[in-house]
């Protein structure tokens, strides 16, 4: 099978709008994957695209909904959520998914964010979490780690990072799950059970940024950054067995699996 | 029935079946009144975070077909700009009401003013042009509110009522119509790229959920909204014609009211300063004032100023230093003499009869 016959046989293939490839992500880069998790995900929803609407800000994820042949909405900076909020509560129908990056959804849309997740409103929010600022070129953001060098923290992050997904817990959202770009199933699955769950669905996905973030923090290779997802990922389970335990867990442990999947009261659902 | 009320009963009889809002004096009428209304009639009012995010909503529940509109006032509309320019880039019909008040910051949370005249106009990043309109009556606040959604959607572009705290509080009689009549949006055409333009330089309306599978960009982009920063020519081929198609429709949408074009001494208004030049003509019957009342300030109907071939001066009370008269003033040799008023009174008819001469 050649490489073309591969990719017209692919069951997303037909999800992406071929006359805008080549796409503007970096060699290495993990958006990708995100997608392909994500487009997987509807497929086994089976979602039709003219139901379907993609919405995103700015920065490297907010591309995503570009490459996508549904209706979408490439935004603002930061302000993915209350546009996605507007098609949503003006046509329920709708199933609304939005592509969004940790600048962008927790410094700028910070506000947003936890509003929305308040509402509980019904969409699918996957976040590409790399750590730093990889359109502009590699500066520190809310969830950059303590330490860690970017182009706005040359000495080290001197602040503490976000948990994004502590926070859409506590402002409300209906589902909550963190996986990495290396788990490519268990991503999928939380995706989809997120496209399942009535009400606001935030999943972050870790994701390697080889070009901003790896140059600058001694990941030689890509799959040197990937190798980081998996090794430091642990299982919510097993985090809270040594919580449990008053076993500490190393500083840079990615806590990974469902968070929290309930059934609080859901703005958006078709009247 | 008062001004804010108006507005929000002309919106809906203009179909407008979403309203995203934040509360803010002195506009807040209207976000209360469309809170009542909207879900009884299958319409969405949502009360959003903040003023970005309420004209973020707007424009998503724009794309979707449905008329949206929202309101506020100066501390609000500063915070509207970002997401007025991604709806002028986009072309979305939308509808901002801004009650103005005093400012610079947050001012004078009660009192009119009109110092927001310029910023919409201006207020957000890059070059475009807009549509304002100015009730100085309660009837107009729902007429205009209703031609604002005429507009919106014709021209795919935002369109701003630029009422004052004085209009929107004012109580007054108005007739209502049985029916509003209104121009729906024009939707593409079949095979022709999302943002080909037609002859009117504006494109059909490619809403979600018909299968076009549009995508929008606040990017420059290409006919088939395709992002494409980079390219110098398509970048000011696309400004220039989100500007032209409101620049080339200037003279036949333009809306003002002339009163004795044969006057030497002219009065020209908008918003609420249009009642007192209206004491003063009521007045002084004798003295034959001009009256140029502009219901539309933008695209400004710089042609207007023709109405008065004998004109031998303009005389231009507004509540804010001047903003208008400098605009009017580009446009003419006659002199024009602004009068400008801060603070959140009227003029009163007696100090712009002794500026005219009259009863010195």
């Amino acid at each position: 099978m050649s490489f073309e016959e591969w990719l017209r046989q692919d069951r997303i293939d037909d999800w992406l709008r071929q006359d805008r490839l080549p796409h503007i992500y970096c060699a290495g880069c993990g958006n990708g994957t995100i997608i392909n998790c994500t487009l997987e995900a509807i497929d086994e929803m089976g979602w039709k695209k003219e139901e379907t609407v993609f919405v995103s800000g700015i920065g490297c994820s907010s591309r995503a909904p570009g490459y996508i042949v549904t209706d979408s909405l490439h935004t603002t900076h930061g302000r993915a959520l209350p546009f996605a909020t507007g098609v949503k509560m003006a046509r329920p129908e709708f199933h609304v998914v939005v592509f969004t990056g940790d600048g962008d959804l927790a410094a700028i849309g910070g506000n947003h964010f936890i509003h929305a997740c308040r509402r509980n409103i019904d969409m699918t929010v996957v976040c590409m979490n790399n750590q730093i600022y990889g359109m502009t070129g590699g500066q520190g953001s809310p969830t950059t780690p303590k330490g860690a060098l970017s182009t706005t923290t040359p000495f080290g992050s001197a602040e503490p990072a976000f948990d994004l997904c502590e926070l859409a817990i506590a402002a409300g959202a209906n589902y909550v799950a963190r996986w990495t770009s290396y788990h490519v199933k268990e991503l999928t699955k939380a995706v989809r059970v997120g496209m399942e769950t009535p009400g606001f669905s935030f999943i972050e996905v870790r994701v390697q940024c080889p070009t901003n973030y790896g140059r600058k923090n001694k990941f030689k290779q890509v799959l040197d950054q990937v190798e980081y997802l998996r090794s430091h990922s642990m299982m919510r389970q097993k985090f809270l067995q040594h919580e449990e335990r008053r076993e500490p867990v190393p500083d840079a442990t990615i806590i990974v699996g469902e968070f929290v999947k309930r059934d609080r009261p859901v703005m958006g659902l078709p009247r | 029935m008062q001004g804010n009320i108006a507005c929000a009963e002309g919106a809906l009889a203009a179909g407008c079946r979403f309203f995203g809002g934040y509360p803010i004096t002195p506009s807040t009428e209207i976000a209360e009144h469309m809170a009542v209304k909207l879900p009884k009639i299958n319409g969405t009012f949502i009360q959003m975070e903040d003023e970005i995010a309420s004209m973020a909503s707007i424009i998503g529940a724009s794309w979707t077909g449905a008329r949206a509109m929202t309101a506020t006032s100066g501390p609000g509309f500063s915070l509207m700009m970002e997401n007025i320019g991604y709806a002028v880039m986009t072309e979305t019909p939308c509808v901002v009401v801004n009650i103005q008040r005093g400012g610079p910051s947050t001012g004078q949370p009660t009192m009119a003013a009109s110092g927001d005249i310029m910023q919409c106009r201006f207020g957000s990043h890059g070059d475009y042009s807009v549509i304002a309109l100015c009730p100085s009556s309660v009837q107009e606040m729902y007429e205009l509110t209703v031609k604002a959604f005429d507009l919106a959607d014709r021209l795919r572009v935002p369109v701003f009522l630029m009422a004052d705290e004085i209009i929107g509080h004012m109580r007054e009689r108005i007739i209502i119509p049985d029916t509003v009549g209104h121009t729906a949006r024009r939707p593409l055409k079949p095979g022709v790229l999302p943002f080909h333009p037609e002859d009117d330089l504006v494109p059909g309306f490619p809403e979600f959920g018909k299968g076009i599978g549009v995508h929008v960009t606040g990017l420059t982009h290409d006919e088939r909204g395709y992002p494409c920063a980079t390219n110098p020519k398509l970048h000011e081929q696309l400004v220039m014609r989100l500007y032209n198609k409101i620049e080339h429709a200037r003279k036949e949408i333009a809306d003002y009211d002339v009163t004795n074009p044969d006057a030497e001494t002219v009065f020209v208004t908008y918003g609420s300063p249009a009642r007192s030049v209206e004491q003063v003509l009521h007045d002084s019957p004798g003295e034959k004032f001009g009256h140029l009342r502009l219901k539309m300030v933008w695209p400004f109907p710089e042609h207007a100023i023709a109405e008065f071939p004998n004109a031998t001066r303009f005389i231009i009370p507004e509540l804010n230093l001047g903003q208008v008269a400098r605009e009017f003033d580009r446009h003419t040799r006659v002199p024009v003499i602004p009068v400008p008023k801060l603070g959140g009174d009227l003029h009163l008819p007696k100090e712009l009869k002794r500026l005219a001469g009259v009863g010195a």
